[in-house]
């Protein structure tokens, strides 16, 4: 049995559910243009997916197996209409601009797989735990992206400028790519690189090799 | 008949589903190793998209729009709350009948999707649509040409991408961006070609 500590940080580092598990990269990377939306959607991610691990720990041994996707699909939902609904009522602005990205956290994976992989087998502790460790990997890595994105793309930071660009009669030339699809796919994708020359035994092995030259002794 | 060419060609290239919006990452990234496989789920993708957005826009229109409760007696009722939990009931009934009748008609096909089949009700890219759709407000002809459009869209995208990924199987690559990291770069510099489609509008 996995002791609460392993449980809550391993997700963070280790097993982070973007960077190893390849899990809830769909809604996330839209949103990290800015940082507070990114925060928004990163505190929305987190109560969501404790709250639903814990659910779905509570009802685990009364839910027949054959019909647990749907049972876990009720909780999920719920918990995001309530999400989203107290978003629109708090901070509507910051929901606007989030649109579609609330509702998606249904189907965002981290949710799903946490539920089906940790929460349908430990207790209601543990599973809550295991939830709110992995969303914070999550938000980890979200917040990583916005932290580039943000500044490099737009100059400012929550909204705040921190590098005075050129239309406001400082010096710096904002970098539009840094606003569009691409970069966010760059971005994550030398952080996977950063993480895993820190954490070797995270490479991947090759699926393909050369084979040795046969004849080595010719090229002597 | 041009505006729906018009939505046609937006939902397949400009605004791509996986490309710009990222959007059924998880399926994208995981199964697009082989050109079959990723050609095999794009077609799945594609029938269960132009299924779910229209009757999604009908069951909005129909029953859960502020008023639309009217023919039913109840004009002042407002049931768009509870929207999220019906798209992605009836995303998830809809595959299972798909699932069911593709066994009894069609065994070919149900045997080459396989494990995808049920896995698409949790893919990203069929709710967001469904909600896009919403967003937008569009009429019911709209909301075929966009789901089909989206379809397209995304199985384009990932068969390019399990292209490029049976390439890269065969080069060298440094360690730690093995696999994943190289995955997600290549998933960029595809992203950015599309972007190059961004002025067409017809």
């Amino acid at each position: 049995m996995a002791s609460q500590k392993e449980v809550l940080i391993d997700p963070i580092f280790n097993n982070n559910p973007i960077a190893l598990q390849v899990l809830g990269i769909c809604s996330a990377l839209a949103v990290t243009i800015s940082m507070s939306t990114t925060l928004v959607m990163c505190i929305a991610v987190i109560f969501v997916t404790t709250m639903s691990n814990l659910a779905v720990s509570l009802v685990r041994n009364r839910v027949p197996t054959n019909i647990r996707i749907i049972v876990q699909m009720t909780i999920i939902s719920s918990l995001v209409i309530i999400v989203d609904q107290v978003l629109q009522a708090v901070a509507y602005d910051i929901s606007k601009s989030l649109s579609v990205f609330v509702g998606l956290i249904i189907t965002n994976c981290i949710v799903m797989g946490r539920a089906e992989a940790f929460a349908m087998q430990n207790g209601p502790w543990l599973s809550a735990l295991d939830g709110f460790g992995n969303a914070v990997g999550y938000s980890v890595i979200l917040i990583g992206v916005a932290l580039i994105r943000e500044p490099l793309g737009s100059g400012t930071l929550m909204g705040f400028e921190i590098i005075p660009t050129v239309a406001n009669g400082g010096w710096y030339v904002p970098n539009g790519l840094l606003l569009l699809a691409p970069s966010a796919f760059f971005i994550i994708g030398l952080f996977i690189w950063a993480i895993r020359a820190w954490k070797t035994d995270q490479v991947e092995a090759p699926e393909y090799e050369i084979a040795p030259n046969g004849q080595y002794k010719e090229a002597i | 008949m041009e505006h729906y060419l018009g939505i046609f060609v937006r939902a397949v290239f400009v605004e791509n589903m996986a490309l710009a919006f990222f959007l059924g990452m998880c399926t994208f990234i995981a199964i697009s190793k082989k050109i079959s496989t990723a050609f095999g789920l794009g077609i799945a993708v594609i029938a269960v998209l132009a299924i779910t957005v229209p009757v999604n826009n009908l069951i909005f229109n129909l029953l859960l729009r502020d008023g639309a409760l009217a023919w039913a007696g109840f004009p002042d009722v407002d049931l768009s709350f509870l929207g999220l939990i019906s798209y992605i009931g009836v995303i998830a009934a809809i595959v299972q009948i798909l699932e069911m009748v593709l066994d009894r008609y069609v065994p070919a096909l149900y045997n080459a999707l396989g494990v995808f089949l049920p896995l698409i009700t949790v893919n990203c890219a069929i709710l967001g649509a469904s909600l896009m759709m919403i967003d937008q407000d569009q009429t019911f002809g709209e909301s075929v040409v966009f789901g089909l459009g989206a379809g397209v869209g995304w199985a384009l995208a990932i068969t390019a991408l399990a292209g490029v990924r049976e390439k890269l199987k065969y080069s060298d690559v440094p360690d730690g961006l093995r696999g994943l990291g190289i995955t997600f770069i290549s998933v960029g510099l595809i992203s950015m070609c599309f972007m190059s489609f961004g002025g067409i509008d017809i």
